[in-house]
């Protein structure tokens, strides 16, 4: 499903480049629940944004279900985005102005999907992330848990294959932390190829593959070495 | 994004920030009233010189003694003066079929006494025509009665004010006031017109043309008043008149006339480019409500970072967002002209109370310029904020709070 080949990203600080990722190898098959953990500053946040195609490498191949999308136009990619990748951030990312339910809808929004069809199928992510009675309820009006809950919803409104997921407790109480995390392995126990990105080591042994990063380099995957 | 939607989608984005919008709404709608207020402006000035010409009479034609024109070559050695326009040369008029009617005019300046009241006011020396000719209106008694123009009648008719200061109340059909040294029965009161060209007409008194001759002393008249049969006859009444007093000046063209509707023309032409460029200084105050839009949605742009940069994650593309943005400042715009045409309209209001007689009046084409141009610099100016959303890095926009 997801297939690395030597993908390098440099960042230019003042005179010096940075590496962000040197060489890094990677292949994902179709529902697998990887944690990638490191320091900060070790690129696991910079590989997730490159396997979300929100970020290029620099050099490299990156295959996506066996399309190159490193020859995607900034279009493309975008669409790709849209219908194969749900994204989950540490800062849950939810529009302010907007109730739970507006925000779970927004990518069915921004794709055009009939009002009719949004509907029904928001209602659903609703009651199924347990947020039926907080719909109307802008973000600051609801706690922790229940804002990652309604990120989760979003990100999976457009049933992408892969759940990327930055940090996604990092934010929370150990309880509502314990509460979201549960949640995101049901979308794997469904299917959903689930590749997070954390520093806590106890959440990072939850998953069944284990990657470790320092210094732009893949330092230990659990399957042993790609 | 289907369009109703991304309609909702951006005036719920817009009324997120009431304030900012709400200014942003001002200054658009001030721009756009002044636009309309300044054409109405303008187009009331245009109207209220037309109503000035039209009230001095229809199809008119005025002969001036002298030429106002200057034709190049060498200036005469002998100095050229002008002869007098005559009442022989007015009558001499009448002869052309294009002419309807012709009133002389003999201008000078005299006491008009009664009782023991005096009063200095301006004295027309004319015929009955004028009356029809001026488009004059009696209040009391009649006008100069229509006969031999060389007859020398002492008898008078007196503007409303002068009439009013000299027998208040009273009526002054039949009494006596002395003009200069001559005495004259008052035979009728003009009604109140009010001023037209700057000469009001209450404060004279209209003698025959030969009993101001008399008067004054003096045969050369100010202007002859000339009324064309038609509009068409015009150009041919201005032709004739010409050949008329050549042939009675000796082959010399001394005299000048103008016609009404070339004056109005020349009015109408030189009011309407007034409004324009009134117009086109108000349209600069949208330029700047213009520019205010850009630096509001360029705030707004850095304040919605994360939003965009999320956007872009949910997969929108470039496109999009930029589509975004610039429905956004439409609406604004949109939102603004429509402020600013019902500001206008009260304005508008407004200014008929203020100024009853003036006769203020919207042109057609403003209101839907001014939104235009509205709409226009709307967009213009949301291109740049609008890709600048666009350009937007997702990684930095998602990495801050």
């Amino acid at each position: 499903m997801i297939h690395m080949e030597h993908i390098q990203r440099v960042f230019q600080v003042g005179d010096e480049p940075v590496y962000a990722l040197q060489g890094i190898n990677l292949s994902v098959a179709s529902g697998e629940y990887i944690s990638i953990m490191g320091p900060s500053g070790s690129g696991k946040s910079t590989l997730l944004n490159i396997i979300g195609l929100l970020d290029r490498p620099d050099e490299g191949v990156y295959r996506l279900e066996s399309s190159n999308t490193t020859a995607l136009t900034d279009e493309q990619q975008a669409d790709v985005r849209r219908n194969k990748i749900g994204f989950i951030f540490q800062f849950f990312h939810l529009v302010p102005r907007l109730t739970a339910a507006e925000n779970i809808q927004l990518p069915l929004l921004l794709a055009g999907v009939d009002p009719k069809e949004r509907k029904a199928r928001v209602a659903e992510a609703l009651e199924r992330f347990g947020l039926a009675g907080r719909s109307r309820h802008r973000p600051d009006q609801l706690s922790g848990g229940q804002r990652q809950r309604t990120a989760i919803a979003r990100a999976t409104i457009m049933r992408p294959a892969v759940i990327l997921a930055d940090e996604p407790t990092g934010n929370l109480d150990r309880g509502s932390g314990r509460e979201v995390i549960e949640t995101i392995e049901t979308l794997h126990r469904d299917g959903m190829t689930l590749i997070m990105v954390t520093h806590d080591p106890d959440l990072g042994l939850r998953a069944p593959r284990q990657i470790r990063m320092l210094d732009g380099g893949i330092v230990f995957d659990s399957r042993g070495p790609a | 994004m289907k369009p109703l939607d991304m309609v909702r989608f951006c005036s719920a984005a817009l009324s997120g920030y009431p304030l900012r919008t709400g200014l942003m709404l001002l200054a658009m709608a001030i721009g756009v009233a002044s636009v309309v207020l300044l054409t109405a402006l303008g187009e009331g000035a245009r109207r209220y010189v037309a109503s000035q010409f039209t009230s001095l009479g229809t199809h008119l034609l005025i002969v001036l003694p002298g030429r106002s024109e200057t034709i190049g070559g060498p200036p005469p050695l002998l100095g050229q003066t002008p002869r007098d326009l005559t009442l022989a040369d007015a009558m001499a008029l009448e002869r052309s079929s294009a002419v309807r009617r012709v009133a002389p005019i003999l201008v000078g300046s005299a006491p008009v006494a009664s009782g023991g009241l005096e009063r200095e006011v301006t004295i027309l020396g004319s015929t009955a025509e004028l009356l029809a000719v001026r488009n004059l209106f009696m209040a009391q008694g009649r006008f100069i009665p229509p006969g031999e123009v060389t007859r020398a009648e002492a008898v008078c008719v007196l503007g409303y004010k002068i009439k009013n200061e000299l027998f208040g109340g009273q009526s002054p059909l039949g009494r006596f006031v002395r003009i200069g040294e001559r005495r004259f029965r008052v035979i009728g009161v003009m009604a109140k017109k009010g001023e037209s060209l700057g000469i009001d007409m209450g404060d004279t008194a209209i003698i025959p043309v030969a009993s101001a001759e008399a008067l004054f002393n003096r045969s050369s008249l100010f202007r002859i008043l000339v009324q064309a049969h038609g509009r068409d006859a015009i150009p041919r009444a201005r032709q004739t008149i010409l050949e008329i007093i050549r042939n009675r000046h000796e082959g010399e063209d001394d005299v000048t006339v103008i016609t009404q509707d070339a004056l109005l023309a020349t009015f109408d032409r030189i009011l309407k480019t007034l409004t324009l460029a009134v117009a086109g200084i108000a349209a600069i105050s949208l330029g700047v409500a213009g520019i205010l839009i850009m630096n509001v949605m360029l705030i707004a742009v850095a304040q919605r970072t994360a939003e965009i940069g999320l956007v872009k994650a949910l997969g929108a593309p470039p496109g999009q967002i930029q589509l975004i943005f610039l429905v956004e400042s439409f609406l604004l715009s949109l939102a603004g002209a429509a402020a600013g045409l019902i500001l206008s309209a009260g304005g508008f209001l407004l200014m008929g109370r203020l100024f009853p007689a003036f006769p203020v009046a919207v042109p057609q084409w403003s209101p839907p310029a001014a939104a235009g141009v509205a709409l226009i610099t709307g967009l213009i100016f949301g291109l740049l904020p609008a890709r600048r959303a666009a350009r937007m890095d997702p990684v930095t926009s998602l990495s801050r709070r």
